[in-house]
């Protein structure tokens, strides 16, 4: 049995033309991506072929234009700390303290969202956004794929900022 | 004229260094260190409890067990890998923090990784939630149905669960079905659009695994093992993590 990661699967379906993704929502927006290469998946298990595929899925759906990397990145990118059961271990202060880096790579990129597809990555991301007073949105892959197809409802919406809350809506009138 | 060198004396006792370089294939490169401290320099977790990796594969080396089997900093490193990948030598030190967290007490090791753990050896579903397979069905059929519905172009999207011939076997983080169900959607909407044959197991569909982080080599193999027989026993070809 073949052990995957998802991100190779959805940029093998992008490139068969199987996800009918388009970056032409952002065309005039101009909202900036960062992403985060997950320890687990990257460095410690595909390395850097699988970085590429989610590069490619990201340019994808938020236009090439639209994204800007962190550095360093991919195999070589800087752990967020939310990794290796940091997130329960009861060790807030030094959890955001180890955060802290991943914090300024992500400021130093500008970016209006850090696209985190692995839920430890997001959980942390998400609270070092909270903790240091940044305004950075984190947010899913999945989100952006769909949004980026114009199926994505007013209810898949969590991790969306205000200025992507109306964008492409799927379905408005099911709004809760 | 310079001195003459100290020599120590006493026999060489076994230490933690020693035992762990037993269990890893070419000793994990333990004691190759070249001490230049590339490690450390680009470690996120350099500084805290006074701690960096250097040093601590340094304790090690002389034998400072003690120290190194006490300190909370094992529980500080993500064992994100970092440190090896920049190694000339390759030395596996977060493999030493694994076996450091290990012989910390089960018991004592920090409370929140551990009742992670133990909600997902409770039942089948492997969940750290602790959320079982009828839970997970629950919840899976309800909120499909609910889109189903109020999205009629996806009227014929489904969320399998133990479909037997499915090509992929997917996983799901816990976090999903118990606190953000709707966040499951955007996930099942790009399989249905790219015609995925695919499932989830009601055995082992937890994605993540808590026993791991605690060191707890049955209960992570358990988990492991679970997921994987589940997907071999419905015959899918590709196990697909999901994040």
């Amino acid at each position: 049995m073949e052990i995957a990661s998802i991100y190779q699967y959805y940029a093998k379906w992008i490139r068969e033309g199987r996800l009918p993704v388009s970056s032409d929502w952002n065309k005039d927006l101009k909202i900036k991506f960062t992403v985060q290469d997950p320890c687990q998946i990257i460095r410690k298990s595909y390395g850097d072929p699988v970085a590429d595929d989610l590069r490619f899925v990201v340019k994808s759906i938020v236009g090439e234009e639209n994204f800007i990397d962190m550095t360093p990145n991919k195999s070589n990118n800087f752990c967020c700390g939310g990794g290796g059961g940091f997130l329960q271990s009861g060790y807030p202060d030094q959890r955001r303290q180890y955060g802290r880096i991943k914090f300024d790579q992500i400021m130093a990129t500008g970016a209006d969202y850090c696209i985190a597809a692995c839920h430890n990555c997001h959980a942390q991301i998400h609270d070092l956004a909270e903790h240091y007073g940044a305004s950075y949105g984190t947010v899913h892959l999945w989100t952006l794929i769909c949004l980026s197809m114009g199926i994505l409802g007013p209810n898949e919406r969590e991790y969306l900022r205000d200025d992507l809350k109306e964008v492409n809506v799927f379905h408005p009138e099911t709004a809760m | 004229m310079g001195e003459a060198a100290i020599k120590l004396e006493g026999k060489k006792k076994s230490t933690f260094m020693d035992k762990v370089k037993e269990m890893l294939p070419e000793g994990g490169n333990l004691n190759l260190c070249l001490t230049c401290g590339a490690c450390s320099s680009g470690c996120p977790a350099t500084g805290i409890e006074g701690m960096d990796p250097r040093k601590f594969l340094r304790m090690a080396a002389l034998g400072l067990d003690e120290e190194i089997t006490h300190t909370p900093w094992v529980w500080m490193c993500s064992m994100c890998q970092r440190c090896i990948y920049v190694c000339p030598m390759k030395i596996d030190i977060p493999r030493l923090v694994y076996f450091a967290r290990q012989s910390w007490p089960r018991e004592e090791r920090p409370k929140g990784i551990l009742g992670s753990c133990d909600m997902a050896l409770k039942n089948e579903s492997c969940s750290a939630m602790g959320a079982s397979p009828d839970d997970f069905r629950f919840v899976v059929e309800d909120v499909l149905g609910e889109y189903q519905e109020a999205q009629p172009e996806f009227a014929e999207m489904e969320a399998p669960i133990d479909k037997e011939g499915a090509e992929f076997f997917l996983n799901q983080n816990s976090r999903e079905p118990v606190t953000e169900p709707d966040e499951m959607v955007p996930l099942w909407k790009i399989l249905h659009k790219a015609g995925v044959n695919w499932t989830y197991g009601s055995k082992g569909w937890g994605g993540e695994n808590y026993c791991m982080f605690l060191a707890d080599d049955e209960g992570w193999k358990h988990i492991v093992a679970t997921s994987i027989k589940q997907a071999r026993d419905l015959g899918c070809k590709v196990y697909l993590n999901t994040e």
